[in-house]
């Protein structure tokens, strides 16, 4: 019964999948050939060599990376490490996993660490120090840190007084993205404040639109997109200040300020006339996925999104983002013209190794040479190394992004959920905020989340 | 051919039915063909979904469901050029050969022990035999998840890390527990007579086990190769722990993981990735399903 006689139809069956897993076979091989003869045109910026020559000669070591950074944002950070390799003949090994961020501990803890980790969040830094593993960085990098970085960068991976990564790459969460041909017609004009922003969500609603649109749901991450929202609100409602307080816990979670800020957001967020264009009701941001969310701005369901720089990334191919384009963003204005915080997160680069070779590398990355040639090789990426040319950030929104981050007058905070602690921070924080949204009042979310903090 | 239905073959006499009579009689009723038929159209719809879906544009993809496939039929081969790694990104072709690598010796280093120490446990008679045997068949309840950092330390201390080994001696390490307890079922119900007719031709007991159990043995064997090769092959979470260093060791799994982009906005390539990755599964159980359900059986019936 159980094919005992094998039918014409089933020989076929099998005939087509076997084939078809000789062709992927074949195209392996092809695949291969081609990766390797692409080298060449990717280190046509030569570089100065001179600041790794005292690493001693470090030709033919290998210097293995760790990352959750993959496909395609993994490419120009393979390109950028060329002008390195040339230059010390050292080879660096790039390994991508969206799990690193589990992964990286399970690693540390069972001795298999690699040699540098970039690692997206100072809270696991701190986790990753704490496993023994991590080594602090040398002089070199300290001092370029000193040089090229804010100094409250290097207060993110400071533990203990030993400085244990120099910043990598940074992205601005304070955007709100629109679409420019949408305003032209309509004559809206870029907010300057937040009261301005209001005005306008009200202008549209009074066009007949529904201004906002949101989404929230990420897996089992479902509720980040809120926190950041209200993060955003802290520093505006309050002060940069109370913000650190806040993120530190020396005012507790349920404090009248982040209440203030949370209602701030429920203004827009819980506003049945405001969201959720294109989409549902209020409660349809609980269900949306963060990628979604703002696509309905492409539609003209959706006038306003607010989300990270990274977003581009979402709208398809042939979308133009951009200024005069089909979609762009606009910097979440603070309570007034002048004041200017920003809220952002960014990547660290931590070594569990000391050899010289790893050492010369982590120079390398932290260097103003490594940001420029990144910014020249890569669409979406910017860094707040002070030693970047804006002239090397190709398109309109990393120059947007570039210019908010490196602005004097701007006041960088670092996304605060990625430093509390992981029992808020990426637990309480996020559930309580997705329950706030489908209905759960303020004070008890703020009360709940203030309950989970670890004492 | 008219009205009354002929009466092609008299009826049988009603006395003798046996057990699998009934049971075919009436799972070959109209009614559980039905049952059959909606569980089945149940169960693989969301598949089907899945294979429209991975010809859908981008943009409907990700604002529509699959079946307003069926109103706006649009149709692209994208979603497969780009796995395939067309303007760089993830080629998952690469990593087909990798996971056969991983696969191929997952199930053969597995099943040989496990002939081996079953037929012991079946029929050689050794002191603590039973506590053994028992030791290992409860060692199935261990979570495997509970062993791998311990199991990873292992590996950091006699230095085979970034390797296939590690991936090749955790899965062997994980199905053996259930792969002899599986063959040691299946060889207790050879009857002792083939042995002992055996032994007495003077044949000792590498001559039994290799004449005699293996070829009774095939459908068992086949049977655990097709478990353990599906299990290996869809397998995320060992190759995560242990597939540390990079591209060289990956399966295709962890590539399908990544397929979805740093934070998840090409989601839309992931249809056409599964049903890249499937073709090697599809095959196997298209090759040997008749092994699968028999298998299915081995070590649940007992004589």
């Amino acid at each position: 019964m159980f094919g005992h006689t094998k039918s014409p139809r089933f020989r076929a069956a099998l005939a087509g999948t076997l084939s078809a897993g000789l062709v992927f076979g074949l195209a392996a091989c092809g695949g291969d050939d081609s990766d390797s003869g692409s080298d060449a045109d990717a280190s046509a910026s030569a570089i100065d060599c001179a600041p790794y020559t005292k690493f001693g000669d470090i030709k033919g070591k290998t210097v293995t990376i760790y990352t959750g950074i993959v496909t395609p944002e993994d490419t120009p950070h393979i390109e950028s490490y060329k002008p390195f390799e040339t230059c010390t003949g050292a080879t660096i090994k790039y390994e991508g996993d969206k799990s690193f961020e589990t992964q990286v501990l399970v690693r540390a803890r069972a001795g298999n660490p690699p040699d540098l980790a970039i690692v997206p969040q100072p809270g696991l830094v701190k986790q990753l120090v704490s496993t023994g593993k991590a080594v602090a960085a040398p002089q070199e990098v300290s001092d370029n840190v000193d040089k090229f970085w804010d100094k409250a960068w290097k207060a993110y991976t400071t533990i203990d007084g030993k400085f244990y990564g120099a910043p990598l790459g940074a992205s601005v969460k304070s955007l709100v993205w629109y679409s420019p041909s949408e305003f032209k017609d309509k004559g809206y004009t870029v907010p300057t404040t937040l009261d301005e922003l209001k005005a306008l969500s009200d202008k549209i609603v009074a066009d007949g639109g529904k201004p906002w649109c949101a989404g929230i749901a990420s897996g089992d991450a479902t509720g980040w997109p809120v926190t950041d929202w209200v993060e955003d609100f802290v520093l505006r409602t309050s002060s940069p200040e109370t913000y650190d307080k806040w993120v530190n816990h020396e005012i507790p979670f349920n404090a009248p300020e982040i209440s203030t800020a949370f209602d701030a957001v429920g203004g827009y967020l819980k506003n049945d006339a405001y969201v959720n264009g294109g989409l549902g009701d209020v409660k349809s941001i609980a269900t949306t996925t963060f990628q979604d969310a703002g696509l309905k701005i492409l539609e003209g369901q959706c006038s306003l999104h607010r989300q990270a720089s990274f977003y581009a990334a979402n709208f398809e191919k042939g979308t133009k983002v951009a200024e005069d384009g089909d979609v762009f963003a606009f910097y979440l204005p603070g309570k007034d013209a002048s004041t200017k915080p920003v809220l952002g997160a960014g990547e660290f680069v931590v070594a569990f190794a000391d050899r010289p070779e790893v050492k010369a590398f982590q120079t390398y990355l932290s260097s103003d040479v490594w940001a420029n040639t990144k910014a020249k090789l890569s669409s979406g990426w910017v860094t707040a190394n002070k030693g970047l040319d804006q002239a090397n950030l190709t398109n309109p929104i990393d120059k947007l992004a570039g210019g908010i981050l490196l602005d004097p007058n701007a006041t960088f905070r670092f996304d605060g959920s990625d430093m509390m602690p992981a029992a808020v921070g990426s637990d309480a924080f996020w559930k309580q905020s997705t329950a706030w949204i489908t209905g759960q009042d303020t004070k008890t979310t703020v009360d709940n989340i203030e309950k989970a903090w670890p004492k | 051919m008219s009205t009354a239905t002929p009466v092609t073959t008299p009826p049988l006499k009603a006395e003798k039915i046996s057990t699998a009579g009934v049971a075919k009689k009436r799972l070959s009723s109209p009614w559980a063909s039905i049952a059959a038929i909606v569980i089945a159209v149940l169960w693989t719809l969301p598949t089907f979904g899945l294979l429209v879906s991975s010809f859908r544009p981008e943009r409907e993809i990700k604002t529509t469901g699959w079946w307003t496939f069926f109103s706006d039929p649009t149709t692209t081969f994208e979603n497969y050029s780009k796995v395939f790694g067309e303007e760089g990104g993830v080629n998952l072709a690469a990593f087909f050969v990798n996971s056969l690598i991983i696969c191929i010796p997952s199930v053969l280093i597995p099943m040989s022990i496990a002939a081996l120490s079953a037929y012991a446990f079946a029929w050689i008679k050794f002191p603590g035999r039973n506590v053994l045997f028992l030791m290992i068949f409860a060692l199935q309840i261990v979570p495997l998840q509970v062993t791998l950092i311990p199991l990873l330390k292992i590996f950091v201390s006699i230095d085979i890390t970034g390797t296939f080994w590690t991936l090749w001696l955790s899965h062997a390490t994980f199905a053996l527990p259930l792969a002899i307890y599986l063959l040691h079922n299946f060889m207790r119900e050879i009857p002792a007579g083939l042995i002992e007719a055996a032994r007495v031709d003077g044949a000792g007991h590498v001559s039994i086990f290799f004449k005699v159990m293996l070829p009774l043995l095939t459908p068992a064997l086949a049977a655990f190769g097709i478990f353990q090769f599906l299990w290996v092959w869809n397998d995320l979470l060992v190759a995560l722990v242990f597939a540390g260093g990079g591209d060289e060791v990956a399966p295709i799994t962890l590539q399908l993981a990544n397929l979805s982009g740093t934070r998840g906005t090409a989601w839309h390539l992931l249809s056409a990735g599964a049903f890249v990755s499937i073709i090697v599964p599809v095959t196997v159980f298209l090759l040997l399903q008749r092994y699968f359900v028999r298998g299915l059986l081995a070590g649940s019936v007992k004589g």
